[in-house]
């Protein structure tokens, strides 16, 4: 479904295969964990038993002495570093956070918070040797939840935290909350007094992982010159050098990180957690030394997303939402810095709404750190406001869909944080919900419902820069420094077919290390296909550019009169004087040497995204499982560059979103370990467990974008949670405020109904 | 150093014979010892499939295997599906229906589904999906994968 006569591109739109693909379903791939290195030895972190302990002693003598072990390290061997902001491109911290998560200073606070590490000649004797470091804790009790972490008498995880408040001042008392921000319009009193209908509701959800395949990795070589060389697979190489450079105090450029193949990040693999360990195991005993998680680890010890607990009221008048009042309080784990904010700032904006207040609280609790997923911050958020715009439409007897038409926000509109929404898609994605073969098929049958929600993610630019070089065959080399995590070679290699209007085949992409192209931010945000396609654009006119300046030498003209079109060259006066792109690519050594086109850019028009699922389920009231009969999602990705591989982050998405909605959740035991570190109970979505995804691309061009792109991974997971609740709801008449929808809760709150 | 055995297997077609410590799995010995990283570990203790290979025809968790136990048999792995430059049909569907994004599950999801097809080669969606329930992805939410392994069944070489 496109909204306005899309330009007739030759290469966007079609569905190539990713040149990255033979050797990944050959097994040929290399990914962190498959790198053998000469001399390579390999590691093992010794972590925390207890969720929240003070660290008395450790006593390393003993594992130090045991056989084949090479070196054992501490906090101790990092640096002391400075408060300084780390902004890893989707996630703020500051260094001296870092660094304690890393490994734990004064204080562990979470069950898995690394302690040690070890380096020994092989991975067995490593993990023996982190049983004998000696640890004297002293414990203390944990707390496990913002309510009761925000409670005045909470055990603080840190004593000198105090909270920063709205007026951007310190609070007198010490807390775990770090901070509290406001956003405020209008004149809520006035809009409740004046309203058909008001409803309130308060909301909690659990911490859930992102759930990739591959476990985090990291291997480092400290040479004696004071470089350090790292091979790890992470979302962003650039972020992990910044970070590296800062907690190992190295100057940047002695930093250089090759970034392998990724087994899925989500926003998960942007942090540190191996690789300044690895590194300090390699300087102590002068050999490149490779860490791996086991998946205990990854549960307990990377960054999930947050739980915790909304509170939302909405007021309508005439069929308009005229107030809106939402206070969200999330898990940030053990340092601050959770995704509250971006979940304030997304959930309302598929909307118009003059009137609101949005509360955000940021709290620390003992539980890991949290890291970017997907949109963070904005599904927990979309499980609270479109339950409600689902009970306030029910309320006034509109069709759910076309009661968020009749309040949709379009171009021009403001969101809360005051800034107006420039082309954007929403109306035209409800319109093709509804439309769908699915909306305007009846559901039928007992314990079955429907329900829809919308979803909004702003989607991120930032800064990417790109290499393509002619060959003298007329292929190009394109080098880029953004991770690959599902097809992004291909997408950006058609966008430089495109605007070089040569095959795909004539373009070969290489995602390269820290040393070998400018700087490139991460791949999250939805950013890579947008931003990184940004610069391969600018590239590609750079290319072209050149290319004419040589056609002008040749052809002895001025380079005004030549027009590149239809990837070549002609001569705007003479016909006779045509060259294809391979013919001019040939004539590089004589018309002065090799063309390499640059392009840099600091991409700040993203194009936001917006999301609307209809979803069916059926609720078995004995045993409370809940299926997923049909799903279908409408997205606006302004354009698709490989439809496919947008329909498979729709997807992708989706299912995570399922699993989030109906079966995940860290389940904490009262002295704050998690019960249910492994996949088997830890339970996400198998192919059983679903039907096909249905996908319906809307095409709004994003005209901050030479081919009008919108980042598109993200948004699919913000509406799930909310859409498969409201579904629930119109199953069984009942409506679900906690995640996950378990069985056992269904049960549960069903019975209790009777 | 624990006492190492003599292991001979039959690894891809070809006859081979390494040496092993008894605690070692079989995904052990083929990542680090026989160096085939194909095969991945996403769980190390039989939740995920990433580490699927065939032994004798049948899918195994290579994690939940010794190495000692591969004596005498016949082990498959991803880098014995491909014919020389000739994909599998499972292969070239995987890459024909966009059916990788991060592509580390993906070698376990062509052992496993080529087990199937071997044996069934008239599968349904639905015993597709059931027999693929082993293998956890969290990229693609299975719709592609579930396509791609239909389309080959139909492709000649497989129903052959």
């Amino acid at each position: 479904m496109t909204t306005t006569e899309k330009p007739d591109y030759k290469v966007i739109g079609t569905r190539p295969i990713r040149p990255d693909g033979v050797e990944k379903v050959t097994g040929k791939a290399l990914y962190g964990a498959d790198i053998h290195l000469p001399d390579l030895v390999q590691g093992a972190v010794l972590r925390s038993p207890h969720a929240h302990a003070r660290i008395v002693s450790i006593d390393t003598s003993a594992a130090e002495a045991m056989p084949g072990v090479l070196a054992v390290v501490t906090h101790n061997d990092l640096p002391v570093v400075s408060n300084k902001v780390m902004d890893m491109g989707e996630g703020i911290s500051t260094a001296s956070d870092m660094s304690k998560n890393v490994m734990a200073a004064d204080k562990a606070l979470y069950r898995g918070h690394a302690i040690a590490g070890v380096a020994a000649t092989n991975v067995h004797d490593a993990l023996t040797a982190i049983e004998a470091i000696k640890v004297e804790y002293e414990v203390l009790p944990p707390v496990l939840n913002v309510q009761d972490a925000m409670r005045e008498d909470a055990p603080l995880l840190d004593e000198s935290r105090h909270t920063k408040t709205p007026a951007g001042e310190l609070s007198d008392n010490a807390s775990n909350v770090a901070a509290h921000n406001r956003f405020e319009g209008g004149d809520l009193e006035a809009a409740y007094a004046e309203a058909d209908i008001v409803v309130e509701r308060e909301f909690d959800t659990k911490m859930v992982h992102q759930g990739y395949i591959e476990p985090h990795n990291g291997t480092a070589n400290w040479n004696s010159d004071g470089t350090l060389t790292v091979w790890t697979s992470t979302q962003g190489a650039f972020a992990v050098r910044s970070a590296l450079s800062e907690l190992l105090q190295l100057p940047v450029s002695r930093v250089r990180v090759i970034p392998m193949e990724i087994g899925g990040g989500f926003g998960g693999k942007i942090g540190l957690y191996l690789e300044p360990v690895a590194a300090l195991l390699s300087r102590k005993c002068g050999r490149p030394v490779q860490l791996t998680m086991d998946r205990t680890d990854v549960f307990q010890a990377t960054g999930p997303t947050s739980g915790g607990h909304m509170k939302g009221k909405l007021a309508v008048k005439d069929g308009k939402i005229t107030a809106a009042e939402v206070s969200l309080a999330f898990e940030a784990g053990a340092f601050p810095g959770s995704p509250v904010m971006a979940g304030a700032m997304c959930m309302l904006s598929p909307y118009e709404v003059e009137n609101f207040k949005v509360d955000a609280y940021d709290v620390v609790v003992n539980k890991p750190k949290v890291a970017a997923y997907r949109a963070p911050g904005a599904p927990n958020a979309a499980f609270c406001v479109e339950q409600l715009i689902d009970e306030v439409a029910r309320e006034t007897g509109t069709d759910p869909l076309q009661f968020r038409l009749n309040n949709s926000a379009s171009e021009g509109s403001r969101m809360i944080t005051g800034v107006a929404h420039p082309r954007i898609g929403h109306e035209e994605t409800v319109e093709a919900a509804a439309s769908s073969d699915h909306y305007q098929s009846p559901i039928e049958g007992p314990n079955r419902g429907r329900g829809v929600a919308s979803g909004f993610w702003f989607n991120a630019g930032m800064q990417s820069s790109v290499i393509a070089s002619v060959n003298p065959d007329g292929t190009v080399n394109l080098i880029e420094g953004s991770t690959d995590i599902g097809g992004t070679r291909a997408s950006l290699a058609m966008q430089l077919a495109e605007t070089l209007g040569i095959e795909y085949d004539s373009i070969r992409p290489t995602v390269a290390d820290t040393d070998a192209v400018g700087h490139n931010d991460v791949t999250g945000g939805s950013r890579t296909t947008y931003a990184s396609g940004q610069a391969v654009y600018e590239a590609g006119l750079d290319v072209q550019q050149q290319l004419v300046a040589r056609a002008a030498q040749l052809w002895e003209c001025e380079a005004e009169d030549i027009e590149y079109a239809d990837g070549g060259l002609r001569h705007t006066s003479d016909s006779e004087k045509t060259m294809t792109f391979a013919e001019i690519a040939g004539k590089q050594m004589e018309t002065g040497g090799p063309i390499q086109g640059r392009g840099t850019v600091m991409a700040r028009t993203p194009g936001a995204a917006y999301g609307v699922h209809v979803v069916d389920v059926e609720v078995d009231p004995d045993t409370g499982k809940v299926d997923i009969l049909r799903y279908t999602i409408a997205q606006d990705v302004g354009t698709a560059v490989h439809p496919a591989y947008v329909e498979g982050q729709m997807q992708g998405g989706v299912v995570q979103g399922i699993g989030w909605a109906l079966n995940e959740e860290y389940y904490y035991g009262e002295d704050g370990r998690m019960e249910n570190a492994s996949f088997l109970d830890y339970r996400m979505p198998t192919s059983l467990d679903l039907p096909m995804i249905d996908t319906i691309i809307v095409e709004v061009p994003n005209p901050g974008h030479p081919f009008g792109v919108r980042g598109v991974g993200e948004v699919p997971i913000v509406p799930p949670l909310a859409a498969i609740a409201n579904a629930v709801h119109d199953a069984t008449g009942h409506r679900f405020t906690e995640l996950p929808i378990s069985p056992r809760q269904v049960v549960e709150e069903l019975h209790n109904l009777q | 150093m624990p006492r190492r055995a003599h292991v001979q297997t039959t690894l891809n077609g070809e006859e081979i014979d390494f040496l092993c410590e008894p605690r070692q799995s079989l995904l052990e010995v083929l990542r680090d010892e026989l160096n085939l990283t194909g095969t991945k570990e996403g769980c190390n203790n039989g939740n995920c499939g990433a580490c699927s290979v065939l032994m004798d025809g049948r899918v195994v968790n290579s994690c939940c295997v010794l190495g000692v136990e591969a004596e005498g048999a016949a082990v498959t792995t991803i880098e014995g599906v491909a014919e020389g430059e000739t994909l599998h049909p499972l292969q070239q569907c995987f890459l024909e229906e966009a059916a990788l994004q991060c592509g580390v599950c993906t070698p376990g999801f062509i052992v496993a589904a080529k087990a199937l097809l071997d044996s069934e080669p008239d599968a349904d969606e639905g015993r597709v999906r059931h027999w693929l329930a082993g293998n956890l992805c969290r990229c693609t939410g299975y719709d592609k994968i579930v396509r791609a392994v239909l389309k080959a069944s139909e492709m000649e070489e497989v129903t052959a």
